[in-house]
């Protein structure tokens, strides 16, 4: 929404404001101020107020958070319930047995269809199409728009089936579940997610036909890495510096408080990184199933992609990637002797990492031995990203000089809803102003 | 056409997100209302007056207690939707503690953090003219409402306990036949029996029903194996405002 633009492309010095900014999750704004071409100060602000969970989580139980902790975001809330479940189980020394922690992926896959089938189809989409909303898309692309509808519906039906509900799942607990699903529940769900898989892939092909501005990243990247194509844990990976362990996260991810924003900046061993589709897919492209790989190259994707506009793309193959996921592991499922294992109380402390839609998310907890939490640390991939969302601003902007005020403004709106930043998490997120003089 | 707002406060954009996971109606309902303006889904904005305003998330910055009053001034008929809406949600844990210590502990800058002692429910500051509960909300009962308030009846919106979903249903009790706490008896309806059905007892994410009898629960609860402390933890959370307000009413009946 842009409030007010004024000055003019021809000028040494201009400005342009934006209220607040649309089609992204919470509440966030920008501020850029140019001078003779050159942007002085970027700043991508988060006013979301916040609401303290680190606060409240002390003194709670060690079986609270994944309840609690889904509640910082309703777009992925499965991703907090996975990471909170993870650092706790690690912190009374559990490990659970594999078709839990398949049936855990599968409730994942569910999280990643429909948030990347939302944000692809409802949020970005519209902006390559010249449209503000899905709404106006569906005028003239209504077939498209209800392919999307119905790949998003797979992916919270399947959320429904394995965690009883799509936004903050009411089936999730520390050690597993409080019940599972038989073959036969799952069954039917296969048929959809197989008509689903043939959305995820003409996905794909369409959103490869957009046009994409030219945009090149130079973070480091910083995913998860494991077996298969990361999601409900892994190890961690990075493009430049040598890896470390999750319980390192916090040694080399540091969050710093700047006036701005509500949100805190992370940045790694004091650089600025990127995590989410272009770092997961740069750093296990080669783990996607053929399927999805054959998707990526017809669509023209190399074995990296560093432009952020294009990471609509990669979101698309991650989409068929995780239709399929779901589909093998309905095949291959066995159900599990018991829903869930107990998990009893011991002091020390837990970390845990999943690869939320939007990147990498850290939890810590410190318990006692009567499972009491003492201390929380919650990373999100938004605060993560807030560096290098800044840094694209600035090479918008220079690139963009000879744009006048609106188009620039505009251009810088898409340049962060291509990170489908999720400001309710990272607040601890934006309204758009830039200032050109 | 009927205009619609959608406005966002302190949230998780969990309640708003159910009006776009309405896959099946979302352009249906789009043919029949005019989505005036809704900032997560929309980059078009038009100004109010709106007939119909549905408002997510607590009040917790002064800025925030101005808009839902201009908001109000602009809205034909406002209807909240959520815990944090109707209740304050689980960040009004902040109402029980110290909101400065609460900050300094998030915050390497506390000064830079600019947020009230309280998270307040919009009905706190405005007239609220209808509630949609849970955290998250029902998407049968947003379509509800909306279908009610664009043919011009009152929304049916049920005001008995989640017990009641459980019978209708035909889930067999978790509490009777397995001894499992459940607050089912003092949570207000609209779920559908989510938890029982999934083999877990209700933990109140739609907050008290009208009339919850807490002096006849906590004992249940402690029966069934729930500690003093637990039985706070568990009306503690995003409706800890509401099932305070009755805990305190029970014990001064008793009193």
């Amino acid at each position: 929404m842009t409030d007010s633009a004024r000055g003019s492309a021809s000028g040494a010095a201009r400005t342009l404001r934006v209220g607040a900014l649309t089609r992204v999750e919470g509440e966030g704004a920008l501020h850029v101020e140019v001078r003779n071409g050159v942007p002085e100060i970027i700043e991508f602000n988060i006013y979301e107020p916040p609401r303290f969970f680190e606060a409240f989580l002390r003194g709670r139980m060690y079986t609270e958070p994944p309840d609690l902790t889904a509640r910082i975001c309703g777009i992925c809330p499965v991703a907090y319930q996975t990471s909170a479940c993870n650092a706790i189980e690690d912190a009374c020394g559990v490990t659970l047995d594999p078709e839990l922690v398949a049936l855990r992926r599968l409730l994942y896959c569910g999280e990643w269809i429909h948030s990347h089938a939302l944000h692809i189809y409802l949020l970005h989409a519209p902006d390559f199409l010249g449209a503000p909303d899905v709404i106006t898309v569906a005028r003239d692309h209504r077939a498209a728009v209800e392919r999307g509808l119905a790949l998003k519906k797979a992916g919270n039906r399947l959320q429904e089936l394995v965690g009883g509900r799509s936004i903050h799942p009411v089936n999730v607990r520390v050690g597993g579940f409080y019940s599972v699903p038989t073959r036969a529940d799952l069954k039917p769900m296969a048929e959809q997610l197989r008509r689903a898989l043939d959305d995820a892939l003409a996905t794909v092909e369409w959103v490869a036909g957009f046009e994409f501005p030219d945009l090149t990243i130079d973070a480091e990247l910083l995913a998860l890495t494991g077996d298969r194509y990361p999601m409900e844990g892994g190890a961690i990976a990075r493009s430049d510096g040598p890896a470390f362990g999750v319980a390192e996260f916090s040694d080399h991810v540091r969050e710093t408080h700047v006036p701005h924003s509500t949100a805190l900046h992370a940045t790694l061993d004091g650089h600025q990184h990127l995590t989410g589709p272009l770092a997961r897919y740069a750093l296990n492209h080669e783990l996607l199933s053929p399927l999805a790989r054959e998707a990526a190259a017809a669509a023209g994707l190399g074995a990296e992609c560093r432009n952020p506009f294009r990471s609509i793309i990669v979101r698309a193959v991650e989409v068929v990637y995780a239709v399929q996921e779901a589909l093998r592991i309905i095949e291959d499922y066995e159900r599990p002797a018991r829903p869930y294992l107990e998990v009893e109380p011991r002091p020390g402390v837990g970390h845990g990492v999943s690869e939320a839609p939007r990147g990498l998310l850290y939890h810590r907890y410190e318990i006692d031995e009567s499972g009491r939490i003492g201390a929380a640390l919650i990373v999100p991939p938004t605060s993560q990203n807030q560096a290098a969302i800044e840094a694209d601003l600035a090479r918008v902007v220079l690139a963009g000089e000879a744009l006048d005020d609106a188009a620039l403004t505009t251009l810088c709106e898409r340049a962060i809803r291509n990170y489908d930043p999720c400001i309710s998490c990272a607040t601890h997120f934006l309204t758009l102003r830039v200032d050109r003089r | 056409m009927p205009t619609l707002a959608v406005w966002k406060f302190a949230s998780c954009d969990g309640c708003q997100l159910t009006l776009l996971d309405c896959e099946d109606e979302l352009l249906t309902l789009a043919e029949q209302v005019q989505i005036a303006a809704f900032a997560e889904a929309s980059s078009a904005m038009v100004a109010g007056p709106y007939d119909v305003s549905l408002v997510e998330g607590s009040i917790t910055t002064a800025s925030d207690a101005q808009r839902i009053r201009e908001i109000r001034s602009q809205s034909t008929v406002l209807v909240a939707i959520g815990a944090c809406a109707t209740a304050g949600g689980i960040q009004a844990l902040r109402n029980f503690a110290d909101v400065d210590e609460f900050a300094s502990v998030v915050y390497a800058r506390p000064d830079y953090i600019q947020t009230l002692a309280t998270s307040t429910p919009a009905s706190e500051h405005v007239t609220v003219d209808y509630e949609l509960r849970g955290c998250p909300i029902d998407r049968g009962q947003l379509l509800e409402t909306l279908a009610a308030l664009l043919v011009g009846r009152k929304p049916r919106l049920p005001a008995a306990t989640v017990c009641t979903e459980c019978k209708r249903a035909g889930v067999t009790c978790v509490t009777v036949a397995e001894g499992i706490a459940c607050l089912g008896p003092v949570t207000h309806a609209g779920c559908g029996a989510l938890c029982p059905r999934h083999h877990r007892g209700c933990y109140g994410c739609f907050g008290p029903m009208a009339t919850p009898n807490m002096g006849a629960m906590i004992p249940l609860l402690h029966r069934d194996g729930m500690s003093g402390g637990d039985v706070d933890r568990v009306f503690g959370t995003f409706n800890v405002t509401q099932f305070e307000a009755e805990r305190n009413k029970a014990e001064r009946n008793e009193a």
